[in-house]
């Protein structure tokens, strides 16, 4: 497997914020890799560093075999961006836009472009000035698809697009992923993430703090039981990794972390199981597994400091 | 919920954003103001030395033209007839203020958040204006203190502080309208400042064809003058005549005005203009598809704008020089001071375009700068993220917009020399003798923009956050060295800071290589620095 992109223990200092704390992210060749944190976690600031618009303070980024800062423009010929808020120019029209990025960046398929504004649906006559955020953002889109490239750095793309274009941004991922390229798509929608991500890296204050495939992620945390059982189920509270227990009868519902599901189950057929259903833990649950703990302290922030 | 709910807390937001820029403008007008007084009453402490000024003035057209008429020989009315630069400042703050709170909001989008809160349509122009209306009637109230602090009379300096008031409201309620028509707020103030540029003209034809009456020390203006509103506030001839009528000229303009831009705010959606967007072509051409071809598009239209208004004034100054040495035989006062500009064997006339293109010289610099600027606001704004992101190296994207800038100095020096050169040569019969000289002493002004443009690529490279204001700083000293600095009595290595104090004397003396040279030299190397700086540092995204 070779690597597209290799991150470790990357800095990076504003003044005295640190908006990268050794961050680490490795994204094979050929893979969707899903980029996960809240407002402010540094994702953004990630994709810069990567881009060589910012410069890192300590660690090491390796971007297609080059240095991201001293080989920029080798290297972004070899990519496509699309910024997580698009900013244009006022006065030149979407379609002018997209020539001029594609031939900054050397050179785009007419054809492939022709297709995409069919698809995504997007007037290229229109001044900038006049453009949706939505549509700003689809200029970009098209402009970085229809380049002939391998990488496709994606910051956010799909925050502005209503549901029937993230589906054909979807299956516009999906045809790049069969054709062999890599995409890094940094993204709040988690459906999105699961629809699209083999692999995702969940980040945190400039800090990486999950990553592997969604199977890997599911493993580490827990699955909703339901359970019928003929006899009431008892000594379920004194098994390890049970969590939120709920007993009504013959019926239970809990919590349970994936690694101790084979003896929590070895136990309930002890009481003769009627039904029971599982459901894996969603994406959205992991990621507020996260970020729990964060609104908890985030909360603890808010009570210390006094209401002005 | 009427249709201007909300205004009070929109005024408050607005006082809020301009809490120090109002404040700066408010300031260094009055200032303006204080200043004048103490200078007149040290050089034209007596009476005939003040008599002499007004014939000279009242007989020079270009003084007319670049001052304004004269009315009155005393201290009051020598003060007032001073008063052009207060005119072009108040109305350039004015103007800027109305559009940043009107256009600009809805441009950005803030208007969209604000208008969907409890606010009605007309609370974000009313709230406009009230802030703006309000800052002049503070530099009125400030600059009338001044004039009566400085002993001056009472009548008189009400009516020059509202005079300056009142030109700062006519250029409100003109912005206010330009707001409504177009959908952006670059264009909005384009338009606006075209037209302070047209009613200076107005004024400035009006008044050089005026008739000199009273033994010389009063002008009565030419029609041109009355479409004008700063030709209606030096009407009010303060100190002299205080024709407070004119007060309520101003306020049915005004009222008209605000009329019409309300009008048109209920005939319109909320960011879209008067005047609709055409559509653009769908590919690019292929001039646009490179960095230069970007700066190119994104500059031509500042460009256009600074060659028809030097072109303008290059014509207009053209026009009157062959009369200059008539009035110069008329008046000594007038010789001397064109010989004090220029050499003192060269003719008269000589001299004249001597001062004419040192003036030049630093207006286009202020192009230099705003078209250079363009690469700070480009990153500022964000585009800048998405072509850095493909395969453009920075020293290439610096180069293409610092080439569209340089050549562009040129280009409009060279124009304004042509403009000069030709109405001069079509009055004396010599235009095949003139246009040459004339582009000369355009283009020998270059060097000195070229070495504030240096310091331009230098703080942009260096210093991207404090860039624009190190830019600008940078301009205003050249101007005041320039243009204040012997007024001021300021030593000579103060002036030499200023690279404009380097230049020659263009069309009468020759043109010394060494200086041009050093100041070339020295734009160059604060271009390298900057282009070095500039490669090395983050992006400065707002």
């Amino acid at each position: 497997m070779t690597t597209a992109i290799s991150v470790s223990g990357l800095v990076k200092n504003f003044g005295r914020t640190r908006a990268l704390d050794g961050l680490d992210l490795s994204v094979a060749t050929g893979e969707v890799h899903g980029f996960l944190g809240p407002n402010g976690s540094g994702k953004t600031t990630t994709i810069r560093v990567l881009l060589g618009l910012l410069r890192s303070d300590a660690g090491h980024a390796t971007l297609l075999d080059g240095d991201p800062w001293s080989d920029a423009v080798d290297l972004h010929r070899r990519l496509a961006y699309v910024p997580g808020e698009v900013n244009l120019w006022p006065n030149l029209s979407g379609g002018e836009v997209i020539d001029l990025l594609g031939a900054l960046r050397g050179g785009l398929d007419p054809k492939r472009r022709a297709e995409l504004l069919e698809r995504f649906d997007l007037d290229p006559t229109k001044k900038s000035r006049t453009y949706s955020k939505g549509n700003r953002q689809k200029v970009a889109v098209v402009a970085a698809f229809a380049s002939e490239v391998e990488l496709f750095i994606l910051d956010e793309p799909t925050s502005g697009l209503d549901p029937l274009m993230e589906s054909v941004f979807q299956d516009c991922v999906n045809e790049l992923k069969e054709d062999g390229k890599t995409i890094l798509l940094s993204s709040h929608v988690l459906a999105e993430v699961e629809a699209l991500c083999d692999r995702v890296s969940i980040i945190r204050l400039g800090k990486t703090v999950e990553s592997g495939t969604l199977a890997e992620l599911r493993h580490l945390t827990r699955t909703a039981i339901t359970v019928d059982t003929a006899r009431p189920p008892s000594g379920l509270e004194q098994l390890a990794g049970v969590h939120n227990l709920e007993i009504d009868g013959t019926h239970a519902a809990f919590d349970v972390d994936s690694h101790e599901l084979g003896r929590v189950l070895e136990r309930l057929t002890t009481f003769d199981v009627r039904a029971l259903t599982s459901a894996p833990p969603t994406l959205e649950e992991l990621f507020l597994r996260h970020y729990g703990d964060e609104l908890a302290v985030e909360r603890e922030n808010h009570e210390e400091v006094p209401l002005r | 919920m009427t249709a201007f709910t909300g205004t009070v807390r929109l005024v408050r937001l607005a006082l809020r954003r301009d809490r120090i820029q109002l404040p700066i403008w408010i300031g260094t007008l009055t200032l303006l103001a204080a200043s004048l007084v103490p200078s007149i009453i040290e050089f034209y402490p007596t009476e005939k030395s003040r008599v002499e000024l007004a014939i000279s003035s009242a007989n020079s057209p270009v003084s007319l033209m670049t001052n304004g008429l004269v009315s009155g020989t005393s201290i009051g009315a020598t003060v007032a007839a001073q008063a052009m630069a207060m005119f072009l400042g108040v109305a350039f703050m004015s103007t800027l203020a109305v559009v940043r709170h009107t256009r600009q909001n809805e441009e950005t989008g803030r208007a969209e958040l604000v208008g969907s809160a409890v606010v009605g349509r007309h609370a974000s122009l009313t709230a406009a204006l009230i802030v703006v209306v309000g800052a002049n009637v503070v530099l009125a109230l400030l600059s009338t203190v001044l004039l009566i602090g400085n002993d001056l009379p009472v009548g008189g300096s009400i009516a020059m502080g509202g005079g300056i008031g009142a030109v700062g409201v006519a250029f409100a309620a003109i912005a206010a309208v330009f707001a409504q028509i177009f959908d952006s707020a670059r264009a909005a103030n384009g338009a606006a400042a075209a037209a302070i540029g047209v009613a200076f003209m107005l004024r400035a034809a009006g008044d050089a064809m005026g008739e000199v009456v009273d033994g010389g020390i009063r002008v009565v203006s030419a029609w041109p003058s009355w479409l004008s509103p700063i030709g209606w506030a030096q009407q009010i001839r303060p100190f002299d005549r205080d024709n407070w009528w004119l007060f309520g000229l101003f306020a049915v303009a005004f009222l008209g005005l605000i009329r019409l831009a309300f009008l048109l705010t209920e005939h319109r959606d909320v960011g879209a203009g008067m005047l609709a967007t055409r559509p653009g072509p769908a590919r690019a051409p292929s001039s646009l598809l490179g960095t230069l071809g970007l700066a190119w598009r994104l500059q031509r239209g500042v460009l256009l704008g600074w060659a028809i208004a030097m072109v303008a004034f290059g014509a207009a100054y053209g026009g009157i020089g062959d009369e200059i040495q008539d009035f110069a035989a008329d008046s000594q006062a007038t010789e001397d001071i064109f010989q004090d500009l220029g050499s003192a064997g060269a003719s008269v006339t000589d001299n004249y375009f001597a001062a004419t293109f040192a003036i030049f010289g630093i207006a286009v610099a202020g192009y230099t700068v705003q078209a250079l600027l363009r690469m700070r606001s480009e990153e500022a704004a964000g585009a800048l993220e998405s072509v850095l992101a493909t395969a453009v190296r920075r020293p290439a994207w610096m180069a293409s917009h610092i080439t569209v800038a340089v050549l562009g100095t040129a280009t409009i020096l060279a124009l304004a020399g042509l403009a000069t050169g030709f109405t001069y040569g079509l009055i004396i019969g010599d235009v095949g003798g003139q246009v040459p000289t004339m582009v000369g002493a355009g283009l020998v002004q270059l060097p000195a923009s070229l070495t504030l443009a240096g310091v331009v690529v230098a703080a942009f490279g260096l210093f991207p956050r404090r860039a624009t204001a190190l830019a600008w700083g940078a301009f205003a000293l050249c101007l005041i060295f320039g243009q204040l600095g012997p007024l001021l009595s300021l030593p000579q290595w103060v002036l030499d800071l200023s690279p404009f104090t380097h230049l020659p004397a263009a069309p009468v003396e020759d043109v010394a290589a060494l200086p041009m040279t050093v100041l070339i030299a020295v734009g160059a190397g604060l271009v390298a620095l900057g282009v070095a700086g500039f490669r090395r540092r983050d992006l400065a995204l707002s």
